[in-house]
């Protein structure tokens, strides 16, 4: 695999020998609840230089795969491969830089001084004042980290991880406690250090930071992998509309033939479209059905459209699920069936 | 990877955080000016044939030493509530490395305490010998692997907000066991118990100086026994403490 990527100058030696492998990961927690079976079976396999997000709603089970990744939890089944090796020979080798999803800054110390002690441990780290200005900290160097607001912690955060100059740098939904413009500012830097060759995996739930900053995108619902592919076909699946009207007397198959409509169902009088296109969608449906009455367009959230894409109604009948790695589905009828159980 | 910038960094914070400081330097001076101040003229405390101001100057180094060693396990517990360990995990830096460092400011805390009670001590005109100085000195520092260890152990153990209960009682029980405020006497079951207890040991070490004995091979044997047991526990919980806390 690792060989099918592109042979870029930067890539050093540590990661041309393989990408990241996740195979058959599987990971269950008890709770008092019962057992949450959190990573239900995932492969994923990463190339050298890759960008890649890890888009999930809320406990889709992505911090627990990053865990396992970064060696910080055991699977319970499956493997983790680090360029070619345990996710802990490859954290002792420097090769690996995180940013953790929950995370403050240890006190009494400096900016700069934090940065320069992280930066102590790694073999090969880059320039502190270089790492400060790449992650725009440098005005607030000399400040302590017990005095820096929210958005400045994040960017200190990124800061540390950017310092180990690793092979891959890992973030866990790294812009949660940021603004419109901190996260802008942030994936800014993000790109350019991603430009350096380096191999880059972030979790998000925020379908348009996948869009904009990564190659490709890898959805997870509930422990699963659902889709993965380049951003701009996996926002296509999920950045649906759902458009409806209340439309006596016509079958949903001719609605469902409409363009830019990929379904369609009916509940007495209403009916309900799922869209890929929803203009192209509406504007046929007033020109073939004038008599619609009541419309309304509605985009999909993210959290909706795994729901569709995990037909997570169904699974609650059939609780063994998919099989590990079972390609997604999106485009079938599992999104009626998924809507229907919803109501 | 360079240990002795890390090592700078994290002495430089201990000492930079000056409620902790004060308060685990500051208890042990108050206390012993609070008990020896006023009977700083007693020259034959308890018929022991050495003054007030001595006895409770080895006392509290004692108690001061121990309580800087089982404060690293405050700030460690401190660290993985904002889950600072857990950033640590994914960077180089090796166990060993990490116990390395938390056992070197827990000393540097301990040697600070130690001498604020010497010169508080000689303030009240405590007067040794340089030998006796010395040896004191050196028995306490063996005296402290195994706190070092407990130190770790609870703070990979327990949150910040039970470490506090739990650090205030354990050091009182293992001072009070150790005779740090009292002589325990010769004879029942508090002494032949307290023999089997690290403190003891540690307070006897303070106690070369005012005419106790060095440790036997009982003190010795105790004293590794509890710095094994308490190695194993605390890397057994550092390993199992991965989680989010």
């Amino acid at each position: 695999m690792s060989l099918s990527s592109p042979p870029a100058p930067s890539i050093s030696p540590v990661a041309r020998s393989g990408g990241i492998e996740l195979a058959g990961l599987t990971k269950s927690f008890a709770s008092p609840q019962g057992v949450v079976r959190a990573v239900r079976g995932i492969d994923v396999s990463i190339a050298s230089g890759e960008t890649v997000a890890l888009l999930g709603p809320n406990g889709a089970g992505k911090s627990t795969t990053i865990d396992m990744l970064l060696g910080l939890l055991d699977p319970d089944a499956g493997t983790v491969s680090v360029f070619g090796r345990p996710p802990t020979h490859a954290v002792a080798e420097g090769a690996v830089g995180g940013m953790l999803q929950t995370g403050q800054l240890i006190r009494d110390l400096s900016v700069r001084e934090l940065v320069t002690m992280m930066a102590s441990l790694y073999p090969a780290p880059l320039d502190v004042e270089e790492t400060l200005e790449l992650a725009g900290v440098s005005e607030i160097a000399a400040q302590r980290t017990n005095k820096l607001s929210g958005g400045q912690t994040q960017r200190v955060r990124l800061a540390v991880a950017l310092v180990s100059d690793a092979e891959l740098l890992v973030l866990d939904e790294p812009t949660v406690a940021l603004d419109v413009e901190g996260r802008q500012a942030f994936w800014g830097t993000m790109r350019a250090f991603a430009a350096r060759g380096k191999t880059v995996l972030f979790a998000t739930h925020y379908l348009e930071e996948a869009d904009a900053y990564a190659d490709r995108a890898v959805l997870m619902a509930h422990g699963r992998i659902v889709a993965d592919g380049p951003t701009n076909e996996i926002k296509a699946m999920v950045g649906t509309r759902t458009i409806r009207a209340t439309l006596p007397d016509v079958q949903s198959d001719a609605l469902a033939a409409l363009p830019g409509v990929s379904g369609a169902e009916r509940r007495g009088e209403l009916a309900t479209l799922s869209c890929t296109d929803s203009d192209a969608a509406i504007r046929a449906l007033l020109s073939e059905y004038p008599d619609a009455r009541d419309i309304e367009i509605t985009a999909a959230g993210l959290e909706e459209a795994f729901l569709e894409l995990t037909a997570d109604g169904a699974e609650e009948h059939a609780p063994a699920g998919l099989p590990p790695g079972s390609p997604p589905d999106a485009e079938t009828g599992r999104n009626e069936q998924a809507t229907e159980a919803r109501r | 990877m360079n240990s002795l910038v890390y090592t700078r960094y994290e002495l430089l914070r201990t000492l930079r955080n000056r409620r902790f400081f004060l308060l685990s330097l500051g208890f042990p001076l108050i206390l012993f000016f609070a008990i020896a101040g006023p009977n700083r003229n007693v020259h034959n405390f308890d018929k022991s044939g050495i003054s007030s101001p001595l006895y409770y100057m080895v006392g509290m180094a004692a108690f001061g030493t121990m309580s800087a060693m089982f404060s690293c396990g405050g700030r460690i517990a401190a660290e993985r509530a904002v889950g600072w360990n857990r950033q640590l995990r994914i960077t180089p830096l090796s166990p060993r490395s990490y116990f390395r460092v938390k056992v070197i400011t827990g000393y540097m805390m301990a040697i600070i305490s130690l001498l604020a009670l010497y010169l508080a001590g000689t303030s009240l005109g405590v007067r040794l010998g340089a030998s006796e100085w010395l040896e004191m000195t050196g028995l306490i520092l063996v005296g402290l692997i195994p706190f070092a260890a407990l130190g770790i152990l609870i703070g990979h153990m327990l949150t910040p907000d039970s470490t506090g209960p739990a650090m205030g009682g354990g050091i009182s029980l293992l001072a009070l066991l150790g005779g740090v405020y009292f002589p325990l006497g010769h004879h029942g079951f508090l002494p032949e118990l307290a023999q089997y207890i690290p403190s003891y040991w540690l307070v006897q070490a303070s106690h070369v100086a005012i005419g106790g004995h060095a440790w036997p091979a009982k003190g010795w044997i105790v004293m590794f026994a509890w710095t094994v047991v308490l190695s194993v526990l605390a890397g057994r919980a550092y390993r199992s403490d991965t989680g989010r806390v």
